[in-house]
């Protein structure tokens, strides 16, 4: 290996979606010197696959309040949510989408030109009451339009872009302060140092430590394994959110809207099961309790397909002309990936990984917060925004239509006090000699030779083993198993060797480093979720199935050392307004 | 570059956004790429600049490319599916 090249830039983000963007945006137009590395061009990251919507309470088709938007998040996370943070959050909305709006994002209108607001899951008025109108869309493309916006705006305020850049690990003193990261070309192989005052980790979030998820390739939680990897903590890792039905094997998501003209899910006895688990709301019900009957109808042995590793989802009794007319996109997205055809055959189901609740802690300015012995302290330099963040808005549970307003509150937070942090710190603190040795060692281990496992499968056992014991299925027992079973895992990554030691475009050296960042974040999310004996929002817990507000409304915080576990409070007080204390949730 | 790092980079640039398009692109490029000739690998380089939703709409075959070889190149990887 070269002697690394270094570079010097005021402050550095990792990973180009929509909060990475958003905050680079912010530091360019006030001059700072900003890098954006991305493994994958920037308007290829996962933002652009959020179709939903933008939440932010407009008011433009039926009354709306930010402060009832505040109330559906609280309830929404059920209760684990900070609540000044969403508060923060909720009331900066809507004049974010309006700025976005301006910079050109393309949203849909009413007749009257105001943006069109569509109603979602979860959304209320009145606190509660009836149904409210608070996704701003464009079109079904949202986050395309958002992340092509705001990659475009940067490029007119002269962000630096290091595309098709892998980042290996952050660069920190001895003093705690972060100094920036090493970070890897993957076009020639090389390392590159670069050194930042300030350094925000954006890189989305985990969905691939599941086999089954409706994530790209590249959401492997890079960022959040980089923190572990830096003695930092994760928070809430067990809150994995899950949807009921996607394509058994494969992930790709079949909305609600299928079962809600009418499909309706069967085992393998034929029989339609729903009606066992919700005797009303059968195939309706919500998604945690349709997801959990999947998964137990396959644990028990009722499961279809040769393994017997998935239900069936019946459409073909709606007929062709229905089908068509009411769900074109799903007809033509199980045809292409199944080759079956929904009006003759029954589709194979299985729940399927979307959203990483948890992530790196982080204050609402962005700041990553650490405990200490009283309270806890901010990590100089370091910042974190969007998915692989736990801010935590979102709490146990996530409603549609908050990700990308949580990716662009925060994504401009963190740049707003990335500005105040650059004026204060003037000068890039020096480099300790050995600060790059880390990092480099662990792009060296890749180059040991022999025999061994191999990337594929050992990532394959792994995306396995998390969908059976730390899926939407949770007892003690088949977490314990699950812990000793990853812990295993953890433990061969060791004998993983690579064939191919070339440089120039070595794509499977950056699987391997990505397998590497899935396996600490599986080992965190499974004794986050061993040690959590209630059922909260997406934690859901067979054996334990009620919230348990007395001993666990509390934030979980995994250290890759020993596999040491803290806690710390849910914040309940809102800035401003009185607090939402927990209650039952019920919609 | 070698053909090794040709094919190396190609399915890099068949990471995209979203689950749907890695799926389409990554099994055609693994089952192809032997049989494509230049002419038909600088068609793929071509289609691979389209943006993720876009791109997503004709590997679907809900649009269809204005170029003719795009259009069968499209065809080609939704079929290989």
């Amino acid at each position: 290996m070269n002697k690394p090249e270094y570079r010097r830039f005021d402050t550095l983000v990792i990973g180009a979606g929509g909060g990475g963007l958003r905050a680079a945006l912010q530091l360019a137009r006030a001059e700072a010197n900003v890098a954006v590395v991305s493994k994958v061009f920037p308007t290829r990251s996962h933002t652009v696959a959020a179709q939903g919507g933008i939440n932010a309470a407009l008011g433009n088709v039926r009354p709306d309040n930010w402060h009832w938007h505040m109330y559906d998040t609280v309830k929404g996370s059920d209760y684990l949510g900070d609540q000044d943070a969403i508060e923060y959050m909720c009331r900066s909305a809507a004049h974010l989408v309006y700025e976005l709006e301006h910079a050109g994002v393309p949203f849909s209108r009413l007749e009257n030109g105001k943006i069109y607001q569509r109603p979602f899951g979860g959304q209320s008025m009145n606190f509660g009451g009836e149904q409210a109108a608070r996704t701003c869309a464009a079109a079904d493309r949202t986050g395309h339009a958002m992340l092509h916006t705001l990659y475009q705006q940067n490029i007119r305020a002269k962000t630096h872009f290091f595309d098709e850049y892998f980042a290996i690990d952050l660069l920190r003193d001895e003093e705690g302060f972060i100094l920036g990261a090493v970070v890897l070309d993957i076009e020639t192989g090389e390392p590159l140092v670069i050194e930042a005052k300030t350094t925000l980790i954006a890189t989305g979030g985990a969905g691939q430590l599941f086999r089954t998820n409706t994530n790209a390739h590249i959401n492997t939680g890079d960022g959040l394994a980089m923190a572990l990897r830096a003695g930092l903590p994760l928070q809430d890792m067990e809150f994995f959110q899950f949807h009921p039905t996607g394509i058994a094997g494969k992930g790709m998501l079949i909305t609600e809207g299928a079962r809600g003209e009418g499909g309706y899910l069967v085992n393998k006895d034929g029989e339609r099961f729903m009606e066992r688990y919700a005797p009303h709301a059968k195939d309706l019900a919500s998604r945690d309790v349709v997801s959990r009957a999947i998964a137990t109808e396959v644990r028990e042995g009722r499961g279809c397909g040769p393994n017997g590793d998935y239900v069936l989802l019946k459409l073909d009794h709606l007929g062709e002309e229905v089908l068509k007319k009411r769900l074109p996109g799903i007809l033509d997205l199980i045809r292409t990936f199944l080759h079956i055809d929904p009006a003759k055959e029954p589709v194979p189901v299985f729940p399927t990984a979307h959203y990483t609740m948890g992530g790196i802690p982080t204050n609402r300015h962005g700041q990553v917060v650490a405990p200490v012995e009283q309270g806890e302290e901010v990590i100089p330099g370091l910042y974190a925004a969007g998915e692989c963040a736990c801010v935590s808005v979102h709490g146990a549970n996530r409603l549609g239509g908050n990700s990308l307003l949580d990716i662009v509150v925060f994504g401009r937070a963190a740049g707003n006090h990335i500005i105040e942090y650059l004026r204060e710190n003037r000068y890039h603190r020096p480099l300790p000699p050995d600060a790059v040795d880390r990092p480099l060692a662990r792009l060296a281990r890749w180059d040991r030779k022999g025999e061994g496992e191999s990337v594929a499968g050992l990532r394959a056992e792994l995306q396995a083993t998390m969908e059976e014991y730390c899926g939407v299925f949770r007892t003690q027992s088949v977490l314990d198993e699950g812990v000793a079973k990853i812990l295993e895992l953890e433990r061969r990554l060791d004998d993983v060797r690579l064939q191919d030691h070339s440089r120039i475009f070595n794509t499977a050296r950056i699987e391997a480093l990505e397998l590497e960042n899935l396996v600490a974040l599986a080992v965190a999310t499974v004794v986050s979720a061993q040690a959590r004996t209630e059922s909260r929002g997406a934690h859901s817990r067979i054996d334990y199935p009620e919230r348990d507000d007395v001993h666990w409304l509390k934030h979980t915080l995994f250290f890759r050392e020993d596999r040491r576990l803290e806690y710390k409070p849910v914040t309940l007080k809102p800035l401003s307004v009185e607090s939402f204390p927990p209650k039952e949730r019920v919609y | 570059m070698s053909e090794d790092a040709t094919l190396a980079r190609l399915r890099w640039q068949c990471r995209r956004g979203m689950a749907e398009l890695d799926a389409l692109l990554l099994n055609f490029v693994d089952r192809h790429y032997p049989e494509l000739d230049a002419g038909r690998l600088r068609d793929l380089e071509r289609l691979l600049k389209t943006p993720d939703p876009m791109l997503l709409e004709y590997l679907m075959g809900r649009m269809v490319p204005a170029d003719p070889a795009l259009a069968a190149l499209a065809r080609q990887i939704r079929e290989a599916m």
